[in-house]
């Protein structure tokens, strides 16, 4: 471990992690806008549940590195090549989620709110959505945690991020940059998960007072 | 041309079968890496999985450990251990077990702890010890999950054992990486073909395995839910 050099690069690493983050959460923003609809389709429509999840898992088969690099001869080395592939497999860890939480929400609280006069679209706002929130935001983890281990991996073709420090560090055989790369892969990757925790208790405070008051 | 008439195309060349650079070897190489990989994840895994989930002790340490080393970059892994000990199959093992172990620990431990309760007391109350409760009761009644866990596991390790080739050593990413050293499309697109194939191929084996091994009470069960 040189720390001469982690201290002299400190720049190289703002601007590897930034576009690291970049990479990693577009795709899993981009995969949360298509899985709610898709998921609500899923719930009203179950038949077509099965075909949306088995095509779902096969592209989720398909290796990252495989998918960047037919997406190179389209997309070149921009960070669609990288976004792209991720969105794919951000919405087959979601789509599954978006429903699970969905179909959570138990009749008699569907019935109360229809009762009250919740028209549909504002039963889905008001009460579907939020309780179905904690399963959503589970999938969101492992997607946003899973991204940005995958993203390394599009070094390999050039796409940049920290996994161009694995890059560098393996071709002049010199382990200081592999490291600070693990490192602060692995601490974005805890912070990431840190924020969602935060966000899912900001969401559904209900569900701290149920846990204080049983 | 299409992706699809490329791979024909490269997949049809009598070249590509034969010797140490061919399909066959590559795959057999990219198989031997994938299997070697899953079953040392498998013989750590497993194991811990089902004691946690029976004794319910240690499970936060289960929990947090596998979000952690989901985060675990494989490239990064590969590259360091490379880099200090050199080439060989150890290397390639290291991340590959590192990325498979989480899957399988966390689906164990969360299908035993998830068996009804109730079932757990009738096996007690017939006079089964812990550990006929654990493999004669709840294993079963888990046993989808942890399929699950084995099948995410594999798929992983058979699309990741892909970088092994980065570092210079075999499997079906020799054709991604040779291809992209040479710029040669046809290359790298077969090979990137081939692992896919793999990929999907090893889901449908899973599948089959779940259809012989999973006690078709289960299986209806987790059917009607």
């Amino acid at each position: 471990m040189r720390w001469d050099w982690v201290g002299s690069h400190l720049d190289l690493f703002a601007k590897l992690l930034a576009q690291h983050v970049y990479l990693s959460v577009t795709p899993v923003l981009y995969g949360l806008l298509i899985s709610l609809p898709l998921g609500l389709a899923c719930v009203r429509w179950p038949r077509i549940y099965p075909p949306v999840l088995a095509a779902t898992s096969v592209l989720y088969a398909l290796p990252s590195i495989a998918l960047f690099v037919f997406l190179l001869d389209y997309t070149g080395l921009a960070p669609a090549t990288a976004i792209i592939p991720l969105t794919v497999y951000t919405l087959s860890v979601l789509i599954r989620n978006v429903v699970d939480g969905l179909r959570s929400v138990p009749e008699p609280v569907r019935q109360a709110a229809t009762a009250m006069g919740f028209g549909a679209a504002r039963r889905l706002v008001q009460v579907e959505l939020p309780i179905a929130t904690p399963i959503v935001i589970a999938g969101l983890r492992v997607a946003t945690v899973s991204n940005i281990s995958l993203v390394s991996i599009g070094s390999l073709i050039g796409l940049g991020g920290l996994g161009q420090l694995f890059t560098d560090g393996f071709q002049r055989s010199f382990p200081t940059p592999i490291i600070v790369g693990i490192v602060l892969t692995i601490a974005l990757a805890v912070l990431a998960d840190g924020l969602l925790v935060l966000l899912q208790r900001l969401l559904t405070p209900w569900t701290r007072a149920r846990r204080a008051g049983a | 041309m299409s992706v699809l008439q490329l791979f024909l195309d490269w997949i049809s060349q009598p070249a590509q079968w034969t010797g140490p650079e061919g399909i066959p070897a590559r795959l057999a190489e990219h198989l031997w890496y994938s299997v070697v990989a899953l079953a040392v994840a498998a013989a750590v895994a497993l194991p811990a999985g089902l004691a946690i989930g029976h004794t319910g002790r240690g499970a936060f340490l289960v929990v947090n450990s596998a979000n952690a080393a989901r985060a675990l970059p494989t490239l990064g892994l590969l590259v360091l251990v490379v880099t200090l000990v050199g080439l060989g199959l150890v290397p390639v093992l290291v991340p590959l077990i590192a990325l498979a172990i989480p899957p399988i620990l966390v689906n164990t431990y969360e299908g035993i702890r998830q068996v009804d309760a109730d079932l757990r007391d009738a096996a007690e109350g017939m006079g089964m010890t812990g550990r006929e409760v654990l493999l004669k009761v709840e294993a079963p009644v888990a046993l989808p999950l942890i399929l699950l866990g084995l099948r995410t596991a594999a798929i992983q390790i058979v699309a990741t054992a892909t970088i092994a080739a980065y570092v210079g050593l075999g499997g079906l990413g020799r054709f991604i990486f040779d291809g992209l050293a040479r710029r040669d499309y046809e290359t790298v697109v077969g090979g990137a073909a081939l692992v896919a194939l793999l990929a999907v191929l090893t889901e449908i084996v899973f599948a089959l395995i779940q259809r012989f091994v999973v006690s078709p009470g289960i299986r209806h069960r987790a059917a009607a839910r």
